[in-house]
């Protein structure tokens, strides 16, 4: 029963995203007061209902109820609990209805945080989101039904791809979902925006706070699926330049300069098109990644060309929403411009290089992402696109980008003159140079060029914003005053934070690809394994373990610094019983300085033959990116974004950027 | 500089910058496209020599021969036309299986073996890799339409 239950309270949500498409939009056309404030209820509602559809799926999955064909094929009696609650989107169907939830709570955050907003300008965002959620529901209900009835029921289920069976899987979709999704809010601002002909720093102010909560909330998607990736796949590596990751990445990259064009068009009124065309692009790549992720376009183009029902309605959708938003931008471009002057050297520029830096980027991965797909399509043959180019393309465009990540923060709007911005940076400079060219002196390896420019641009940033941070604890009578930094404003806090998570994400980068040491051998019980001077592996037992679903044969191995044992891995090879697929699971010895990874591969008479990595500071890189995600909120968290009335008259652009001048001094 | 002189520069400096970007990204591109062939494109000869290419089809059965160390191996892939002898260094993935699909990346030595640097296996059991499907087909033995989620129990 839950399982109609549900499908009729998706029907109903879909109903109530009409009505917050339909009615608000006619009361702005009518001037009805009454009818825009309709808007509320139908978002509340509609929450409610998507809850209560989402609620049944997880029960049907939670209570075994095979003759729902989504439990059927994704789930199993033998799969603990949590993995049954992560099975719900675990799935195409699953995770649809996860995208429509996390819209309708955006929806209705939006309805209860935006009492500030004139109500058309309330009114048409909140229609512009009930819009999108009609195609998310049309699709959910058309192609895509998670409540589809199996007869005769199957005993028992197919079981949840053992790849899926982790706590990552409880994490990663919705804290992903929630950033892509939450695009749909910086979305509807420019459409509703473009509507109006409003793009003054009051519109920018009340978009910043959502951009950049969605932004936090994908970085640490990516973050949690990157992490995710490195200890289950057994590989070790962090990031593979997949499509899927791809698909991820191009609206973050986007998103940052949106995030960043958005501070412009704030404070100073400038990039406005900037801002109102990477905002519809950041929602556009999303609902591309979509497409990648659930049409199985990216598995085989021939197969989706035989059952192409769902890949062609969201490239329809996806066609409608680029093709309709350019248009709308088209015919009302004229009153998006305003411009005020600014020089050759000045925050805005440096802004600017560096939004052109990220499109650029995006478009790199975007034609590596789907060049192979198009070639394929046309039948033209079959090329890959690997890693070697997405790392010859990023590097040197990441480059200039972390270089001027430093500087804008210190520089002026308006006009930043040369002189005096190298002389306060010129400190920051000769300490980060210093430290990139003696560090790798330190290590065992040879002197590589790279590690040093990798160490550099991290210390660089970092070296940036210790400045930023010092300039604004110096009193007007010189001395150093710690307490004045809580002065700072919590956008101030969040950049900080964020440019602080870039230099730590760097600097794990530049140092596990400078550092790893990667040994594949074949170890019996009592073999000892030299990793480095001073550090070997002893091969101590293999023992047999039963798992809830699973059974595995666990090794231990000790870790032996100067003859003590200092802790043990316990890497796994397990076959999942429902499935029989065999997976490997990596033994990980976690610490700030790096980590030891462990993964087995054959067994060959007696012994295993074993992949062994250390990897130095690669927790950094995940550490960098919480960091950045983080700030993100706390850069929303800003309290000049919780004023609820705002005078739009007093915050015109000019006086805001005279106000907000004092701040970053 | 007049205001003019500097809306001419930035534009001209901002043109230059995204030349540049854009001729490192396609020549990047460029060199960095990987090719897949089909043993029975291997065996007639029409894959590169000295440069990294893909091939895919099946896993001959019984063809995997391991080296005592237990990492030298090699096997044997098929698209049922012609067989090419893969030589492989390392770990193979999980779902690595005798008869069943597989994706080889590597170079073509002058002896006539192909020297993997990777192969790969995808994430699920009844998942043939694409490229591999391809070469089966093309070959005239097509396996059945190859699927990224598992089959749910049909409908009567």
């Amino acid at each position: 029963m839950t399982a109609e239950l549900g499908h009729l309270a998706l029907a109903l949500a879909m109903l109530c995203g009409i009505c917050l498409a339909v009615f608000p939009s006619l009361g702005v056309w009518r001037r009805d007061a009454r009818l825009m404030a309709m808007a509320t209820p139908a978002a509340y509602w509609q929450l409610l209902l998507v809850l209560l559809a989402f609620v049944c799926l997880i029960e049907n999955f939670i209570n075994h109820d095979f003759s729902i064909q989504l439990v059927a094929s994704h789930s199993n009696r033998d799969l603990p609990f949590w993995y049954r609650v992560a099975a719900s989107w675990g799935s195409h169907e699953g995770s649809m209805l996860l995208w429509i939830l996390m819209l309708a709570a955006w929806t209705a955050a939006l309805a209860a945080l935006s009492g500030h907003l004139p109500q058309a300008m309330r009114a048409r965002v909140l229609a512009v989101l009930g819009a999108v959620s009609i195609g998310f529901y049309l699709f959910a209900l058309l192609t895509s039904n998670p409540f589809e009835r199996v007869v005769p029921a199957p005993i028992n289920g197919r079981d949840l791809n053992p790849l899926l069976q982790d706590p990552g899987m409880v994490f990663h979709p919705p804290l992903l979902y929630m950033g892509y999704v939450g695009f749909s809010v910086a979305f509807a601002f420019a459409i509703a925006g473009l509507i109006e002909g409003r793009f003054d720093s009051a519109w920018a102010r009340w978009v910043r706070p959502w951009t950049n909560v969605a932004w936090g909330f994908l970085s640490l998607g990516i973050c949690l699926g990157s992490f995710w990736a490195y200890y289950e796949l057994g590989w070790g590596g962090w990031w593979f330049w997949d499509p899927v990751e791809n698909a991820s990445f191009m609206p973050w990259l986007t998103g940052t300069a949106l995030i960043h064009s958005l501070a412009v068009t704030e404070k100073r009124g400038n990039f406005r098109s900037w801002t109102v065309l990477l905002a519809i692009l950041s929602f556009s790549l999303s609902l591309l990644g979509t497409f990648l992720v659930r049409s199985g376009v990216l598995t085989s183009v021939h197969a989706f060309a035989t059952d192409p029902t769902r890949g062609v309605f969201i490239l329809m959708f996806l066609c409608i929403v680029i093709g309709g938003s350019l248009s709308l931008y088209a015919a009302r471009a004229h009153s998006v411009q305003a411009s005020q002057a600014y020089s050759l050297l000045s925050r805005e520029s440096i802004l600017l290089a560096n939004n052109i830096l990220m499109v650029v980027a995006m478009f790199a991965v975007l034609l590596g992402t789907l060049y192979p797909l198009i070639l394929d399509s046309l039948d033209m043959g079959k090329i890959s696109v690997g890693p070697p180019y997405f790392d010859a393309v990023f590097v040197p465009l990441m480059l200039p980008a972390l270089f001027l990540m430093a500087v804008g923060p210190l520089s002026r709007w308006r006009d930043t003159p040369v002189l005096p911005l190298a002389q306060r940076m010129r400190w920051a400079f000769a300490a980060s140079l210093v430290i990139a060219l003696l560090l790798p002196l330190t290590a065992d390896s040879d002197y590589k060029p790279m590690t040093a420019l990798g160490l550099l641009m991290a210390f660089w940033v970092a070296g940036g914003v210790a400045m930023a941070a010092f300039e604004n604890m110096k009193t007007p009578s010189g001395a150093v005053d710690l307490s004045r930094l809580a002065l700072q404003p919590g956008s101030w806090w969040g950049m900080q934070l964020a440019h602080l998570g870039v230099a730590a994400f760097v600097l794990g980068v530049t140092l596990v690809n400078s550092y790893e040491i990667e040994i594949e051998k074949k170890l019996s019980p009592g073999d000892v394994l030299k990793i480095e001077e001073g550090l070997s592996l002893r091969y101590a037992e293999t023992t047999a373990r039963q798992g809830p679903n699973y059974e595995a044969i666990q090794v231990r191995f000790e870790l032996i610094r100067d003859q003590k044992v200092v802790g043990e891995l316990r890497p796994e090879k397990r076959r999942y019983k429902a499935s029989n697929m065999v997976m490997t699971e990596a033994g990980i010895k976690r610490s700030v300085l790096g980590d030891l990874y462990i993964s087995l591969g054959e067994a060959v008479d007696g012994g295993w033959v074993t992949r062994i990595q250390k990897k130095p500071a690669v927790n950094w890189i995940w550490i960098g990116v919480v960091m950045i995600g983080f700030g993100g909120f706390w850069a929303a968290a800003d309290a000049r974004y919780r004023r609820r009335r705002v005078n739009s008259l007093r915050a015109s652009p000019s006086d805001a950027s005279s106000k907000i001048g004092k701040v970053s001094g | 500089m007049s205001p003019r002189q500097k809306r001419l520069a930035m534009v001209a400096g901002l043109i230059t910058a995204l030349t540049v970007a854009l001729a490192l990204v396609l020549n990047a591109f460029q060199s960095n496209l990987v090719f897949f062939f089909t043993p029975s494109q291997v065996a007639n000869g029409e894959a590169p020599q000295g440069k990294s290419f893909r091939i895919g089809g099946l896993v001959v059965p019984g063809s995997l021969q391991r080296e005592t160390d237990g990492l030298k191996l090699q096997f044997a892939v098929t698209d049922q036309a012609k067989t090419v002898q893969v030589h492989f260094q390392g770990i193979l993935p999980d779902l690595f299986k005798e008869g069943a699909g597989v994706v080889a990346q590597g170079m073509m030595q002058a002896d006539g073996r192909f020297m993997a640097k990777e192969v790969l296996a995808k994430h699920d059991e009844n998942y043939m890799p694409p490229e591999a499907a391809e070469a089966l087909k093309k070959a005239g033995h097509p396996v059945g339409a190859p699927q990224q989620f598992q089959k749910a129990p049909t409908k009567p």
